[in-house]
This record gives C-alpha cells, structure tokens and sequence, in this order.
C-alpha cells in the first residue's frame, strides 16, 4: 500500500471477518432448523411435511460452516480484509443508501434520489453545489419520464409529488 | 429436423419485424452500457429492467433481455481492453492481453478481434442450441419427478465440484440459497413456513431482488473500497484497423475452435463463462507457438478467452430453455422472467410456445450479429460513460437498483431488502463465496424441492428412487462424479505423480 501513509493503514484481520462469516451462517443454519421443526420435519398422511426439506438444508448449512469456520482458523492473522481508510469510504456508501431505501416510503423516490445524487457528488466527488443540482435534479427528472411516462411503470411518490399533481 | 429449421425461419421472420429489431437495438445498446458500468453486469442489468418488460409481448421482451445480455457480453471487453478494469467476471482473463495491446497502441485490433471473437463464440453457441436443444427437450418430455430432480443435483454438483471456490463455501451459499427459496408459502401443502409471524416474508424472497441486492449494490461497495479511477486508453478503431484484423484472424482458426468448445461444454454444464474463459486462455497459453509472449499483448490472448466467454455464456441458455435448468445466473434471471410472462421453461415449451422459442433462437442470430455492428461503430461512445467520475456514477447507479427491486412488486420492503442483500453480497464476495450457486438456488429451490418431495413420495420415502433406472441413475452418478471432482482430480494427479517417480 503506496498511500499507507497517512491514517490509512491497519484494519480488521481477514481471518476474524472469515470466522464471523462462518457463525453468522451457523446461526442462519439454526435458525432454519428452528423454522422447520416448527412445521413438522417428519411425515404425515400427504407425505413429507413442510418442514422436512428445509431442516435437512439448515442441517447441511450448520455442517459445512463448520468446516469452514475451522478452515478459516488456519488463515494468516496477519492478513487484512481491508483497512480502515477502505471500510470507511464502504461505509460512506452503506450509510446514505440504508438512509435512503428507509425514507423511501414517505417521502417518494424523485425527492430522495434527487439528495442521494447531490448530496453523494457534493461530499464525495466535492462537486460545487450548482453541478449537484443539475445532476441530483436532472437524473430523476429523466427517470420520471423513461419510467412514468414511456413504459408506464409507477414509481413511489411523496407528498411533494402530489402536491405538484404528478 | 426439417421442421425445425421451418420453424427457425419462422422465428426470423417474427424477429425481423421492425418494433422488434428496434428492441433488439435498444437492448443491446442498454446492455453494453450495463456492461460497461461498474456495478451493473449482464444478471442485474436484466433484472432492474425486467419489470419494463411486463407490458409487452412475451417475445418482445425476451428479444430486448436477451440482447441486454449480448450487450452486457460485449460491454465487458471495452473495459477490459482500453481500461484494463474487467467490467465482467468473465472478461479478467481479456485484460491480460488486452491491456497490454492498448497501452502499445493497438487498442483497435484488440477491440476488433475481441468483439469478433465474442461473435464467433456465440454464433458456434447459437448453432449447438439450434441443433441441441430440441433434442434434448424431446428427451426430456419423458422426465418423471426422479429425473428432474436428477438434473438439479447434476446441476449444483458441478458448481460444488468444478467450481474455483473452496466447496464448503459453495455447498454453505448454495444452500443458504435453497433454505431462503423455501420460506413462505409450501408449494405442496399450502402452510407457511419459517416466516417466524413476518407477514412481509409470507410470499418469500424474491430472487430478483436477491440478485439487484447482491450483484448490483455488493459491486458497488467493492468498487468503493478500491476506489478505483478509472484511466484508460483511447479507443482509436477505424475501418481499416478492423479489416485488417478481420484478415488476421481466420489464422487463429483452431484457438477460436477450441475455445468454442470448451465455452459451450463449460456453459451447458452450469461453470459458467468465466472459468471458461480462464480455462480457454490457460490452454491457448500451453499449447500456442507464441504462448511464452502471453501477458505481453498476443491477439491470441484476446481471441481465447472472449470467444469462450461468450460461447459459454450463449450456450447456459440451453440447459435453461431444453430443461428449466439455467447454466447462469443471468439465464437464471431470463427464466424468472419467463415464469413471471406466464411461460413455463423446460421441455413443453418447445411444443406449446414454438414461436417463442424460435423466434429467441432466431433473435440470438441476429441480436448478435447486430451487436457486433453496434459495438465496432460506437466504442468511442461507450469508453466516454467509462470516463464520467465514479462520484457521479455510483449514487444514479444506487438509484436505479432501488428503482428496479421496488418496481419487481410495487413494495418497499423489497427495497430494504435489497440494502441486506447487498451488504451481504459484499461480505461474501470479500470472503470467497460464490454468489451464483446462491441465486440460482432461490431460483430452482421451489421446484427442485417439489421434485425430490414428489419422487420421495412415489417410493414411500426410499432414496433408491434416485437409482430407480437406467436414466435416473446415470445423471445421479454423473453428479456424483461432478460433486467429487476435486477429490477425484487430487487422487489421479497423486497416482500419476507416483507412476512418474517411479518410472
């Protein structure tokens, strides 16, 4: 790493996000289980119960995480999943969008993308305010049209939408 | 016979209808600017864009996804060549020697053979379906339960087996894929399951969505973290430079053969395209004249893989359409498509939607052939998204996947979902998970389970129903072969390296 000069070195080893993998798919194994036994695993009259397929997946789920949470005790502590620096410039990414797909619902998706795209320009690409505005603005306006209007699919609108009588 | 290719021309003729041609050339032009874009690639492409597509024809669309996917196919050798950045996974084993013919200037010639070889690949692809697929449709007519679900487990086994990834990684997203394509409504007893009283998940998880939320947002974070700039040559391609390399090429003849078939024999077994095209590239290497100068900027490096990618990637639509298996996670996306226009994939097809099946096949013909016209006159185009910032690219990118899961049900649920799969899809790519074998596991997951619950049925609960006959067994067992290849591989690498010791 040629710019691991400044605070961007160092970060989570690759092996304990490898393991964490493993248990959160031995929990999604168990919980599977769980669900099936809940329904029935064996056989009644009308044959095998809902249950009985998914209980033997959860099964298989839980066995071979296992080998793979044991496979991955053996990786180099030493090796990084990614630095700090790379994890935050991922979180600048999850953080808005989950923001984003939240308010979604209430405020319609022209409003939301419209910050989404101009705020994204502004804080990552340090775009000035008036290029923000013409793409956060322009990009849904086009989408508003290529999906409203040619190919007649709706798309979630807010109260500023139908205050405009869109 | 004859009355196949009656009904291909059949297909020609419905293809050649000028609202069709003009889908053909919307699709692929969307298509190569799918696969041009980080964080779009052929599976999402189609999926964001599939809901456009419930107001037409079945045939129109299909003709317009199909050609986003020829697109897309192309799309990834731009990259790869003027950028030396793979747009596709199937495009790595291109920039090899693409790049390097770029950076000398000769980006031109490696565009041209680079399209012509995908071209190439296709049509040899498109002529096996021609020839293959009725056949093995009118075999499988006579598949009971046993044999379908026999064709499923071939069909996962040789992802466990073949695949690059370490098995248990496979087998653990594979079924991850098959447990989530349970929950919801039983298909066979009608009672919910592992919904834990979340009426959100009564209709289970679409794959759809599953397939926007990994591929699409998971990309996107990848890229974010490698914070790639994207800095690439310039795309000089004039008529002459393609004539010329248009005269070159037929002396590659016997690599474009070779690459052909191991893409379409990696495609219709579910591989995929790009080992394919590793495999294609690592073989071109071993066995050409000039192998010792690969990684140097060999046309030859360029013309393997892109051949048998593209090969590969035409051809796992036979499985798709002859039996309901997709070999790929954009067929697998093509057939959800199917189901949603109300067409059931698999053998019958062929007997009750004749024109729709023909007129696909015919539109590969074409759509290709158009595509590689598009693409040889518009890379200049096509290089220009490259160059918009990354800044700007990723929230419309954002934007449009958010658009495409809530449009697949009108629910914003799906939206959030969405988000999940694609933090998901990040981590797993991070971690060496395959995503495909997962996608097409919610695919298949309702039928392959109603077709081992059916077989089970028949027998009383006996396993031998799966060695019941002749056929049954023999793809069982090819599965068998497929699920343990590594180790049997391991084994005949040891026996013959003690033969070799000892000789």
């Amino acid at each position: 790493m040629s710019e691991a000069s400044q605070d961007q070195s160092g970060g989570p080893a690759h092996r304990t996000v490898e393991m964490g993998v493993a248990v959160a798919c031995i929990v999604f194994g168990l919980i599977t289980i769980l669900g099936s036994m809940q329904v029935g695993i064996g056989w009644d009259a009308s044959g095998p119960q809902s249950g009985f397929f998914p209980f033997y997946l959860g099964v298989i789920i839980v066995l071979s995480s296992l080998m793979n949470l044991n496979n991955a005790r053996a990786i180099d502590g030493e090796r990084e999943f990614a630095t700090w620096y790379q994890l935050r410039q991922v979180l600048a990414v999850i953080i808005p969008t989950t923001v984003y797909v939240f308010v979604l619902p209430y405020t319609g998706i022209y409003i939301a993308s419209m910050v989404l795209i101009g705020g994204f320009m502004m804080w990552l690409g340090k775009y000035p305010l008036y290029k923000a505005v013409l793409y956060g603005v322009g990009v849904p306006v086009a989408i508003y049209f290529m999906f409203e209007k040619w190919f007649l699919v709706p798309l979630p609108k807010g109260p500023i939408e139908y205050w405009l009588g869109l | 016979m004859l009355a196949d290719i009656a009904n291909l021309f059949h297909g020609f003729a419905v293809v050649l209808q000028p609202s069709n041609i003009l889908l053909m050339v919307i699709g692929i032009l969307l298509g190569v600017i799918v696969g041009v874009l980080p964080g779009l690639g052929g599976a999402n492409g189609i999926a964001i864009l599939l809901p456009l597509t419930f107001s037409m024809s079945p045939t129109g669309a299909i003709i317009m996804l199909s050609c986003i996917y020829w697109g897309a196919l192309f799309g990834g050798a731009i990259t790869s060549v003027l950028f030396n950045i793979p747009g596709e996974p199937w495009s790595v084993a291109t920039t090899f020697d693409g790049y390097p013919m770029a950076q000398q200037g000769r980006a031109g010639e490696a565009l041209t053979a680079a399209f012509t070889s995908s071209f190439v690949g296709a049509l040899f692809a498109v002529i096996v379906i021609t020839l293959v697929a009725p056949l093995v449709a009118d075999f499988a007519l006579e598949f009971g339960p046993a044999e379908k679900f026999s064709v499923y487990f071939l069909a996962f086994c040789s992802f466990i087996g073949m695949g690059k990834e370490p098995p248990f990684k496979t087998i653990a997203s594979m079924m991850i894929g098959f447990a989530l394509a349970a929950v919801g409504l039983d298909s066979v007893t009608g009672q919910l399951r592992l919904t834990f009283g979340f009426t959100e998940l009564l209709n289970g998880f679409d794959f759809l969505i599953a397939v926007i939320g990994l591929f699409g947002i998971g990309e996107i974070l990848l890229t974010m973290e490698e914070g790639l700039a994207f800095k690439g040559k310039a795309a000089g391609i004039n008529p002459k430079v393609v004539l010329q390399t248009w005269l070159e090429l037929p002396r590659y003849w016997m690599v474009s053969l070779r690459s052909c078939i191991i893409g379409c024999w990696m495609g219709i077994s579910p591989a995929g395209a790009t080992p394919a095209s590793f495999m294609s590239y690592g073989i071109a290497q071993r066995i050409s004249k000039r192998g010792h100068n690969f990684g140097n900027g060999e046309i030859e490096g360029v013309v393997a893989p892109e051949t048998a990618a593209h090969a590969a990637g035409t051809s796992a639509l036979l499985p798709m359409l002859a039996l309901g298996v997709p070999g790929s996670p954009t067929a697998a996306v093509l057939l959800g498509g199917l189901l949603i226009w109300g067409l059931q994939p698999g053998p019958l097809l062929f007997v009750e939607q004749p024109d729709f099946v023909w007129g696909l096949i015919a539109s590969m013909y074409l759509g290709n052939l158009v595509g590689l016209i598009l693409v040889l006159t518009c890379v200049p185009l096509f290089a220009a998204i490259l160059r918009i910032p990354f800044s700007i690219i990723a929230p419309v990118i954002l934007v449009i996947c958010a658009i495409g899961a809530y449009t697949v049900h009108n629910s914003s649920f799906d939206v959030i979902l969405m988000m999940v799969f694609g933090i998901v899809g990040y981590a797993m790519k991070k971690t060496g998970y395959p995503l495909a074998p997962m996608v097409l596991a919610i695919v298949l997951g309702d039928k392959a389970e109603e077709a081992f619950r059916q077989s089970l049925l028949s027998s009383g609960g006996n396993l031998g129903v799966f060695f019941s006959n002749g056929l049954v067994s023999t793809i069982m067992v090819l599965g068998l072969v497929a699920l343990f290849w590594g180790v049997i591989s391991d084994l005949w690498a040891k026996v013959r390296g003690q033969a070799k010791a000892a000789a």
